[in-house]
């Protein structure tokens, strides 16, 4: 993804050597030109086009602004509910992610889902162990959301 | 209205909105009872509180005042990805040192599990 991200930053550069325009907008036309020109070359990268892998991480960045704001609505509504009616508790989830850094990002989104939080990362980086704050009713649901976590996490390493 | 005015209306709502779930926040902090629920209060809601805050401050230099700041725009960055990260260290470290659940709690899946595996602490008593 890097790779074709860096020749497609040398194809803008070329674009300005060519026109001797050295201004921004000269070089925004040149990346859409190379980016046109990196898609139709696409068969001969070993991996995908690489603006999936953007439009991946654009998605994720969007799921997180999301639950970040699903999360505090529903955690505000439990602090100020005037008897506390929660039922806390850790359970333990299998994931399916490989390298360290999907790992990480999954227990931040986690972290910021609606009433769960990460307390502990098995060593072999297969088992969370979450921490929620309202355990019967909500952990099937969860479950399904981080369905959905795990699998926009493997969409944008996926190559 | 000017559109001057309409955006610091909105500014000011937006900082308002803030400052009113940053102390939410500080309530759950007092009333839930165990560090877990509390780190849950702590995490979540001050989080959003204080990028509330950071992108009303934004708005309002840009826009009032005609001055980009991007160093609010690296705060609420580094806000947002540093906030979990210290509310999972601070509940595992409680964890791992002992802190026990609140009574009211159902399961503990992590308890039979850590009597298995040695913690890092004892590992590094042995090597040393």
């Amino acid at each position: 993804m890097s790779f074709q991200l860096l020749i497609n930053l040398i194809m803008a550069i070329i674009w300005m050597f060519m026109n001797d325009a050295w201004t921004f907008s000269s070089f925004i036309s040149g990346y859409v030109i190379g980016l046109g020109i990196v898609y139709l070359l696409r068969g001969f990268f070993p991996d995908r086009f690489y603006f999936i892998g953007v439009y991946a991480i654009l998605k994720l960045i969007l799921i997180f602004l999301k639950e970040l704001i699903l999360s505090a609505i529903e955690v505000v509504g439990q602090i100020l509910q005037p008897t506390l009616k929660i039922t806390p508790g850790i359970f333990a989830m299998d994931i399916d992610l490989e390298k360290k850094w999907e790992v990480t990002v999954l227990s931040c989104l986690i972290t910021l889902t609606p009433g769960t939080l990460v307390v502990d990362v098995s060593p072999d980086n297969k088992t969370l162990f979450i921490h929620a704050m309202h355990l019967p009713d909500i952990e099937k649901a969860k479950k399904d959301i981080r369905e959905s976590f795990e699998k926009a996490i493997q969409e944008v390493s996926r190559t | 209205m000017s559109a001057n005015e309409i955006s610091s209306w909105i500014i000011g709502i937006i900082v308002l909105l803030g400052a009113v779930l940053s102390l939410i926040s500080a309530f759950g902090i007092i009333r839930l009872p165990d560090i877990y629920t509390r780190s849950h209060a702590a995490t979540k809601a001050s989080t959003l509180s204080v990028m509330c805050i950071l992108t009303g401050a934004f708005l309002f230099f840009s826009i009032v005042e005609g001055l980009y700041s991007a160093r609010i725009l690296l705060g609420i960055v580094f806000v947002f990805i540093t906030a979990p990260v210290g509310g999972h260290l601070i509940s595992r470290a409680a964890y791992h040192s002992g802190v026990s659940l609140w009574d009211a709690s159902v399961q503990d899946e992590l308890n039979g599990k850590k009597q298995k595996q040695p913690s890092s602490s004892a590992r590094e008593s042995n090597n040393g």
